[in-house]
């Protein structure tokens, strides 16, 4: 599967897969936003605010997601020298980057009718904070330094740094006593999700990822060719 | 399989990733205290010195048939169910606030069992289904 995101193999592709996904991901919305809105039942004592849980969980799990794989991709271009998973990593950034800021967003328009307040410091939120900060410094780092072997090293430094912070955010709820609730659902354990609710969650979460393979595509497509520019001006 | 630098810069990192680990383990320890943002009604009960002055935010559950209210003013009992904590509060109530439910209440203790809230969060837990389905739990 791999093989299928080296440079060669995307600049040669054509723009149709593109728009097969973009018809499914429109297809699996759709569906996903009648099972969360009208389908799919009241919580037992939140009521229709559950439902906001639809795009919330997905949206923060994807902004951790592609944070690690930011990590890893600074790891292996840091260590092995391998240049286009940075390009990918700097692909990914921004998709990470809005899905941290709707978690965010969206957990605090949760947190008014739940919690009875838009916004609390404890652990969970404030290490989510952390994360888009993270986010934006290294979306920074990339427009503002000039030199790409600069900006390489430096987003790289912070995309390893990063990656402190996850397993902080994920474990906040259980080593720290927090306003957050904590997981529903583990690799362990039964998730404590009742299933007519589990799945729209798993729908939407599907509509999410389809969506940031799209932009992922389009985003890491212009980047290798904008690195070949760069290259050939450089040669002549 | 890896070259010599590349082996050198594995270590590094190798070593980096470690360290790094360790210290924030260590920063996070000693923060232990700031880091959590409320604190049980134990462990209230076992500090040693406590100020009356200070803000601080207590959490548990709501004891059932604690809950009262006369003119404007709310008692209830915050309870971890080995310590608790009588709350005294005059305001408006989340919606999510029961009886048996999660709270946390912020303001200052009167003594160690007694505190006057300024502020009430209720806290939920992880646990997500039809109210039909809470019902058949129940019986």
């Amino acid at each position: 599967m791999f093989k299928n995101f080296l440079p060669k193999k995307i600049l040669s592709s054509s723009n149709k897969l593109i728009n097969n996904l973009l018809f499914l991901m429109i297809f699996i919305i759709i569906i996903g936003l009648i099972f969360a809105l009208f389908l799919s039942p009241q919580d037992y004592i939140q009521g229709d605010s559950v439902r906001i849980m639809y795009v919330h969980v997905p949206a923060s799990f994807l902004a951790l997601g592609f944070f690690g794989f930011i990590g890893i991709a600074s790891i292996l271009n840091l260590v092995f020298k391998i240049k286009f998973v940075t390009l990918m990593a700097k692909s990914i950034a921004p998709i990470g980057c809005v899905f941290a800021l709707i978690s965010i967003i969206t957990g605090s328009l949760w947190g008014k009718p739940t919690w009875g307040v838009w916004w609390a410091w404890d652990a969970r939120l404030t290490s989510m904070i952390v994360l888009l900060l993270l986010y934006l410094t290294y979306i920074f780092l990339w427009n503002y330094v000039k030199n790409f072997e600069d900006a390489n090293k430096l987003t790289s430094i912070i995309g390893i740094i990063g990656l402190f912070n996850l397993p902080v955010i994920k474990y906040s709820v259980d080593w720290w006593s927090t306003l957050h609730q904590t997981s529903s659902i583990s690799l362990t354990s039964a998730p404590t999700i009742h299933s007519s609710m589990l799945v729209p969650l798993v729908i939407m979460f599907a509509a999410m990822i389809i969506y940031s393979l799209i932009i992922f595509y389009m985003r890491y497509k212009a980047e290798l060719i904008k690195f070949k520019i760069n290259k050939r001006n450089k040669n002549n | 399989m890896f070259g010599k630098k590349a082996k050198s810069r594995m270590v590094f990192l190798a070593l980096f990733i470690i360290i790094a680990t360790i210290v924030i383990t260590f920063i996070l320890r000693s923060l232990d205290e700031n880091l959590v943002y409320f604190f049980s009604p134990t462990e209230i009960q076992n500090k040693p010195n406590i100020s009356s002055n200070k803000k601080i935010r207590i959490g548990g559950l709501v004891k059932e048939d604690s809950f009262n209210k006369n003119d404007n003013s709310i008692n209830f009992i915050i309870t971890d169910l080995k310590n608790e904590i009588i709350v005294n509060y005059t305001g408006l109530l989340p919606n999510l606030f029961s009886e048996g439910k999660g709270v946390i209440a912020e303001g200052r203790l009167k003594d160690k069992k007694y505190f006057i809230a300024e502020k009430i969060l209720a806290k939920h837990d992880e646990n997500y289904m039809p109210p039909e389905v809470s019902k058949a739990l129940e019986k």
